[in-house]
């Protein structure tokens, strides 16, 4: 694989072809604040948090790093006022569902966020999808998808995968950003399989 | 059965169906489209039918039940050849006197001819009618003289010699540069050069491509892809086919809403009758090119028209857009080359192939070449479907062909481009229409939908209606889209109710520009359209809302009062008796007055009070006087005093 010379904040990278430019941003020790992003997963683009300034053939453009493919004399900004903005609204959009989140408080430090901004819908998750998508692509079981779409999406377990793979798994629980996951998953346990979930108790 | 195996016995064939036809017989065209099926027009087609046979014409006269000629708002629409005469608004009781009459004895029936309503001459042909004279109808014209269900009539007025023609007498390069040539733009709404796309498949070092069908259309009160699917499948049959020769794929797909059953039958029965002629799948027409279709319905996701969505959906998962850092052309459908254009796009191949780049560039703009399909909808005296060039004012479109505003209102805006788009207000409406000059305006081409509004609209109340809406129909993917949407809903629909704060136009624009910057799709990058054109343009409503808790066009409801005016009034009970809610207090010679407290708006006094009392009155942004002491409410009429 030939290598791709490109820039990011002033710094020179090297990176391989089909690199996306976070994974580039990462190897050079350079930080890009992420959510939806998860080594292990196919690339998501849902969080936007990882949006970047690109430089191509002298117009300058918006990205999300984590899907944007490297190339050749790229030129790269990690933080910009415009950035910055953007990742301000998107926190404080992410803090109405979940302002207890520790991650996004850490962010919100950063970028001057404000968790009071908009009215609270605690709703807790923010649809990042990385329990979706590691119980998809990684355990390959299904045993937790979004339903529904636009503002009423949201993640379900599905009670009959869920009772049989989850009690002995739980390895999405850490990924969650807001801690909502594990919650969602004791109220299913407890509504659509209280035998299941009585005997985990007995057994605990 | 006829398979054609060459472009020769096309063109004979072709001709035993024109020379079996006899011009002079009678030909009774009524529009099976989906608008005139919903004004009765399958009961007109079963009357025609029974009347021939009652008259015993059955041999002398034929019928067809025809695609949509666009004049909705006049349907069920009836043409009479071989004179082309065309009658309007037929109910099936007045087809034994079109039959005596007009077949029999060759005369006009006055009535159902249309009438324009400045001159009060009555029009007896289709050209000779306001609504049509003013179009360039090149694509939607062939829809009145075909039946939608007969391949053979679709070959009688030269269908498929565009394809014939690309096979004998064109390589594949060539009809590429021709499309390339006629500088045709996308018709779905985004306007990329439809010829460059083309060219980025074929380029494509992949084997394996494909060409697919955008039939998705979801924007409210558009319905020009479903008028050609209907009425005329095979013109856009044709042009895939041709699409698919010019970049080396051989498979496509017909992405068709579910909600058009009409247009799933029409084009589903359109690929098996050009699979029975040889005009698809192995070696069509004996040129050695294969190519296979397949109609696919979707679930009623309007993000789906979305392409990257509708290729995810074909693929059989979540209908959800995916980044297009690598245009779908070079990486669509499962990772393959394909080339994606909406319904009309497609629709104008074969006219470019036949009549050449030329005659196609005779047509438009600059940057915008041909002739574009609105549905004009709203608040319009002809609403129904009108094919114009590019480049037509807007006042063209809604004055001349539209027949203006109905109800001797005043015109406000009108929005286009579907959900995503804009609302143009009444200082623009010279404005030329075309992709560019639109964007400018701050709206957009998009599909061509066109939704006229008058001075009872409140604009405000219109970007919460479109914003909603996409709350509604985003994916739920990205954040900013939807987040954003879901916050932006909360405020408008806040601002509507009185609710409004000093500040929230500018979170609004926060939140615009961060979906535009920062959405993935472009759903999402368009979202705020609704909100930033009407902020444009009638920022004064806006203020007048959040600042004096009034709507200036008398439309919200939560902002709004109804009063009897006492001096007007003329106890005449109309309203007291129609009042849903018991809140009009009053009697027989005793002056009405609305019970604020259980007045629930619904407008049924207003509606109902006679024009010459106009007693009843809509407040906003003031007080509502105080009711006239009950004593003073007893009327004594001049006329009992006699």
């Amino acid at each position: 694989m030939s290598e791709i010379h490109l820039q990011i904040d002033g710094k020179k990278v090297e990176a391989k072809e089909g690199m996306t430019v976070l994974e580039a941003a990462q190897s050079a020790d350079i930080f890009i604040p992420t959510l939806c992003h998860h080594e292990k997963l196919e690339p998501f683009g849902a969080c936007r948090i990882c949006t970047v300034e690109v430089e191509v053939r002298g117009r300058t453009k918006l990205v999300v790093s984590c899907v944007y493919p490297v190339e050749e004399n790229l030129v790269v900004r990690t933080r910009s006022e415009k950035i910055d903005r953007i990742r301000k609204t998107l926190l404080e959009l992410m803090l109405a569902h979940a302002p207890d989140s520790e991650q996004l408080q850490d962010l919100a430090g950063e970028y001057g966020a404000d968790k009071d901004r908009f009215e609270k819908e605690a709703s807790f998750c923010i649809h990042c999808g990385l329990c979706v998508r590691y119980c998809a692509e990684v355990k390959k079981k299904n045993a937790v998808g979004f339903v529904d779409r636009g503002i009423r999406k949201e993640i379900s377990f599905i009670p009959e995968i869920a009772s049989k793979e989850c009690n002995s798994c739980k390895e999405c629980f850490s990924l969650c950003p807001t801690s909502y996951l594990q919650a969602a998953f004791v109220l299913t346990e407890a509504l659509a399989f209280p035998r299941a979930s009585s005997q985990t108790a007995l057994k605990k | 059965m006829v398979r054609l195996n060459s472009p020769e016995e096309l063109e004979k064939f072709r001709q035993e169906i024109v020379s079996k036809k006899d011009t002079n017989k009678p030909c009774i065209s009524i529009c099976a489209g989906t608008g005139c099926l919903a004004s009765g027009a399958s009961e007109v087609i079963a009357a025609f039918k029974a009347e021939i046979k009652k008259q015993g014409l059955k041999t002398d006269v034929d019928t067809k039940g025809t695609g949509c000629p666009g004049f909705c708002e006049r349907g069920p629409v009836v043409v009479i050849y071989p004179e082309e005469i065309c009658y309007l608004g037929v109910t099936s009781e007045d087809v034994p006197e079109i039959i005596s009459q007009t077949i029999k004895e060759k005369k006009v029936v006055d009535r159902l001819l249309y009438v324009d309503p400045t001159t009060g001459e009555k029009a007896i042909h289709e050209y000779d009618i306001s609504f049509y004279k003013n179009q360039e109808r090149n694509v939607i014209c062939n829809n009145i003289k075909i039946d939608p269900k007969n391949i053979d009539d679709y070959l009688a007025i030269g269908g498929y010699s565009a394809l014939a023609k690309a096979f004998s007498r064109m390589t594949d390069e060539e009809v590429l540069s021709e499309v390339k040539k006629s500088n045709l733009r996308g018709r779905g709404g985004g306007g990329f050069p439809t010829g460059r796309k083309w060219e980025g498949s074929r380029n494509a070092p992949e084997k394996i491509k494909y060409v697919i069908v955008n039939a998705d259309e979801g924007d409210p009160g558009a319905f020009m892809d479903r008028g050609l699917l209907e009425g005329n499948p095979h013109s856009i049959l044709e042009g895939l086919i041709i699409g698919a020769y010019a970049i080396g794929s051989h498979e496509g797909y017909i992405y068709v809403r579910q909600e058009y059953p009409l247009a799933v039958e029409n084009i589903t029965l359109a690929i098996k009758q050009a699979d029975e002629y040889g005009l698809l799948g192995k070696n069509i027409l004996g040129s050695g090119f294969d190519f296979k279709v397949i109609v696919h319905q979707g679930a009623g996701a309007f993000v789906c028209g979305e392409s990257t969505a509708l290729m995810t959906a074909l693929e059989g998962r979540v209908g959800e857009p995916r980044p297009k850092y690598i245009h779908s052309n070079i990486s669509g459908l499962w990772n393959k080359p394909t080339v994606l254009n909406n319904v009309e796009t497609w629709a104008n191949v074969p006219l470019i192939i036949n009549k050449g780049a030329d005659w196609f560039n005779k047509f438009g703009t600059e940057g915008s070449k041909g002739t574009k399909i609105f549905s004009l909808v709203g608040k319009i005296t002809n609403t129904g479907l009108v094919e114009v060039p590019m480049g037509i004012t807007l006042k063209d479109i809604i004055y001349k062909i539209g027949g203006g505003i109905p109800g001797g209102k005043k015109f406000k805006a009108v929005q286009t481009g579907g959900p995503s788009g804009g609302c143009i207000p009444e200082e623009l409406l010279d404005l030329e229409v075309d992709f560019d000059e639109l964007t400018k305006a701050g709206s957009m081409m998009g599909s061509g939908g066109m939704i006229v509004m008058d001075e009872d609209t409140c604009m405000v109340d219109v970007a919460r209606y479109f914003i909603h809406f996409l709350t509604d129909e985003s994916c739920g993917k990205c954040l900013p889209c939807r987040e954003g949407l879901r916050q932006m809903d909360k405020i408008l629909t806040n601002i509507t109710k009185g609710k409004g704060k000093e500040g929230n136009i500018e979170l609004l624009e926060e939140l615009s520009k961060t979906a535009i910057e920062a959405s993935l799709c472009a759903l999402g990058k368009t979202a705020p359209n609704p909100f930033l054109s009407t902020l444009r343009y009638f920022r004064d409503e806006y203020e007048a809302h959040i600042r004096e808790k009034r709507c200036p066009a008398l439309s919200c409801k939560e902002l709004i009062s109804y009063y009897i005016d006492p001096d007007k009034c003329r106890a005449c009970m109309i309203c007291l008796k129609k009042c849903p809610a018991g809140a009009i207090d009053g009697g027989k010679n005793k002056i009405h007055v609305v019970d604020q407290e259980k007045c629930t708006k619904c407008g049924t006094c207003f509606e109902v009070c006679p024009s010459r009392f106009g007693a009843v009155k809509k407040i906003s942004g003031e007080p509502v006087p105080s009711p006239i002491p009950e004593e003073e409410r007893i009327m004594i009429r001049k006329s009992k005093e006699k």
